[in-house]
């Protein structure tokens, strides 16, 4: 399949944190048996194992997505809800929804005279059924739902769509395991996660269970170049971005001059990403157990934690172009010596 | 067992986050008649197997520790300055009466009284700078004769009942979970189960991120309680649980998404024992859950609470009925996990 059809598959699945079973279905499906072994853990981490010498690298993308969470239901039928995930109440005025059992809904908000009086207290969802016993045959409280938005393929090679963070990522691994050929220099386990959005939480415990000695995590970043945007030095188009920083992980040096020379040697254009505020699975894969050396490929996103969350073609493919060319080489030993 | 008995004498108990002795040397002594393997580790809490089925096992977990207030300064006058453990919220501090430090001293919080407030200064709550704890002692040194800096005062409440069914009392967050764990680990009912007293909950759930990490649990169920707002000034949609509709089963909070599998599991054993439930209807502040469920590769877990109101005050109120379904749900399905 190709990469863009790969990325319409996984950003049209419903997969919101704790619920990811149908994009872990399908990425299962996707890689067949190209690896030489898959697994999920008690969790529901996906790990995608292609056996090898030392050392271990671990490359992970979350399956989530931002979503909700329904906490109560009214005697109208009408459902109040919780964000799972950083996402701002104002993005969900009008929009639909969807549930796991294929049930769709409407978000609005109560009468307001003032946008700054919105929380999500004041928000609903609307399923258009009449009444308490009519709706709890169709929904119960806790159960989740994600945005409803079909993926759009835009002239100029971009794409649009809900669940770009991160299913992008996941497109670029499972197309980066479709590619790689050959035995690998050393051991490299694809570890798609869950619950990210939720605090980096699926990663944390696959880290703890697979022991990687190096760990690459692949996710969207924000991106400054819209309008009046906040400052940014990364911008759509211009190359996937090696992460430096985030709230969550300083980039280990080796493992981002790693990264910058497989670049520079297979000439591929490349970003630098500083980012001020936000945080990926390497920011739970390096602190785990005694620590791993980790860093992270970054695709550039528009609109993230929105209903349309834009990344571009020329991205992706490099991503993946990237990521075959770091895994292809060999890593340094493993790290830590005698003082 | 009688329930609200041990539960005024867990409740009663002073132990702070950091010192949880009084409470794991009481369940201690409770224990120590059964033929339990016990244990307490490096940072206070305490561990408990009871039965000897082999391979893998359920843990339930309660934590010991209140929220409270720690001594920081003695001020040239013998008044002391203090800071909250875990969160309190400072209006529901004013004037109440505490017992303060390792001798158990008794003393209470002052304020500016209104005689002597500015125009405006009573629309705002006092800030931590503006409370004080009181002992009476006329100044530093005699201060600092009774007592030193990082001592801890609990809040001076005596557990009671208000009415047939209503207890009230201070530190039901959460002794209430203690006694859940305690009732189920005395009584005979032929099940196995591991069983985690934690510390530090009120301070970042640190001592069940150790626990988790010892007992290496295959499933873990939380025994929390949980804020009941079912009071006028709420909209039902914002209540979060309701007293007396029974035990209820968390979706998600500030630390887990909890196992949908496992708060299934929760529903249907209630249904099928008859015992009335309800879902927590809010998804926000912490439990022990999350670092439990996150601990080494990952443990199924879910969260169960008592229904309570006014927590993090002195005086917390809970049904004994919403205590005793708690305890018949958890039996319910532990004998499912056997």
């Amino acid at each position: 399949m190709l990469l863009d059809k790969v990325l319409k598959t996984l950003t049209e699945l419903y997969g919101p944190p704790g619920e990811e079973e149908a994009v872990r279905e399908k990425i299962a499906e996707l890689i067949g048996k190209r690896a030489d072994s898959a697994y999920t853990d008690q969790l529901g981490n996906l790990f995608v194992l292609f056996k090898g010498n030392a050392p271990k690298i671990m490359v992970s993308a979350h399956m989530d997505e931002i979503g909700v969470i329904v906490t109560n239901i009214d005697e109208k039928g009408f459902l109040r809800f919780a964000p799972l995930g950083g996402l701002a109440p104002y993005t969900l005025i009008g929009q639909r929804l969807k549930f796991r059992s294929g049930l769709k809904g409407l978000v609005y908000h109560e009468k307001i005279k003032d946008l700054k009086e919105l929380n999500w207290t004041r928000l609903y969802i609307d399923i258009g059924l009449k009444s308490k016993p009519e709706a709890e045959k169709t929904v119960s409280i806790g159960d989740l739902a994600c945005l409803d938005q079909p993926f759009v393929d835009l002239p100029g090679g971009r794409y649009l769509a809900k669940a770009m963070d991160n299913r992008a990522g996941c497109a670029v691994l499972v197309e980066t395991i479709n590619s790689l050929k050959g035995p690998l220099p050393q051991e490299v386990c694809f570890v798609f996660t869950i619950q990210e959005e939720l605090g980096l939480r699926g990663a944390k415990t696959a880290a703890f269970g697979y022991e990687p000695d190096y760990g690459l995590a692949v996710d969207v970043t924000l991106v400054g170049d819209t309008p009046k945007s906040a400052t940014m030095a990364v911008s759509l188009g211009m190359g996937p971005a090696i992460k430096v920083k985030d709230s969550s992980v300083v980039t280990h040096p080796l493992v981002r001059r790693f990264m910058v020379d497989r670049a520079d040697n297979l000439k591929i254009a490349y970003q630098l990403e500083v980012l001020e505020r936000g945080g990926t699975d390497a920011g739970a894969i390096h602190l785990s157990r005694a620590g791993v050396p980790s860093g992270a490929l970054s695709i550039p996103c528009r609109y993230v934690h929105t209903p349309s969350e834009m990344v571009d073609s020329a991205d992706l493919q490099n991503a993946v172009s990237l990521l075959c060319g770091i895994l292809s080489a060999p890593w340094p030993a493993v790290m830590g010596r005698q003082l | 067992m009688k329930i609200k008995e041990t539960l005024a004498e867990l409740s009663n108990l002073r132990a702070v986050s950091g010192a949880e002795t009084e409470v794991s040397s009481y369940l201690l002594d409770r224990l120590e008649a059964g033929r339990f393997q016990l244990r307490v580790d490096s940072i206070g809490n305490l561990l408990v197997r009871k039965g000897s089925k082999k391979g893998k096992r359920v843990m339930l977990s309660a934590h010991m520790d209140e929220v409270g207030l720690m001594i920081m300064d003695f001020e040239k006058s013998g008044l002391l300055r203090f800071r909250a453990i875990g969160g309190i919220d400072n209006r529901v501090l004013v004037a109440k009466r505490l017992r303060v430090g390792f001798h158990d001293l008794p003393g209470i919080i002052g304020s500016k009284p209104i005689h002597l407030q500015k125009k405006g200064e009573q629309d705002k709550p006092f800030n931590d700078n503006a409370l004080y704890i009181d002992c009476g002692f006329k100044n530093r040194e005699e201060a600092s004769n009774y007592l030193k800096v990082g001592e801890y005062a609990t809040f001076d409440v005596k557990c009671a009942a208000i009415s047939k069914n209503a207890l009230r009392g201070k530190a039901f967050d959460d002794r209430a979970g203690c006694l859940v764990l305690l009732y189920l680990l005395l009584e005979k009912n032929g099940l196995s189960f591991d069983a985690a007293f934690t510390v530090q909950e009120e301070v970042g759930t640190r001592g069940a991120q150790i626990a988790a990490y010892t007992m290496e649990p295959d499933r873990a169920l939380v025994v929390e309680t949980t804020a009941a707002a079912d009071t006028p000034e709420t909209e039902q949609e914002l209540s979060s649980t309701i007293l007396g509709q029974g035990p209820a089963i968390s979706l998600m909070d500030s630390t887990i998404m909890v196992d949908r599998q496992l708060r299934t599991e929760l529903a249907m054993a209630a249904e099928k024992a008859g015992i009335s439930y309800q879902y927590r209807r809010f998804t926000g502040a912490g439990t022990d859950g999350g670092a439990i469920a996150y601990s080494r590769s990952g443990v199924k877990t879910a969260v169960l609470s008592v229904p309570c109101r006014y927590l993090h005050s002195p005086h917390s109120v809970l049904y004994e009925s919403d205590l005793k379904s708690t305890v018949d749900l958890v039996r319910s399905w532990l004998e499912e996990q056997q």
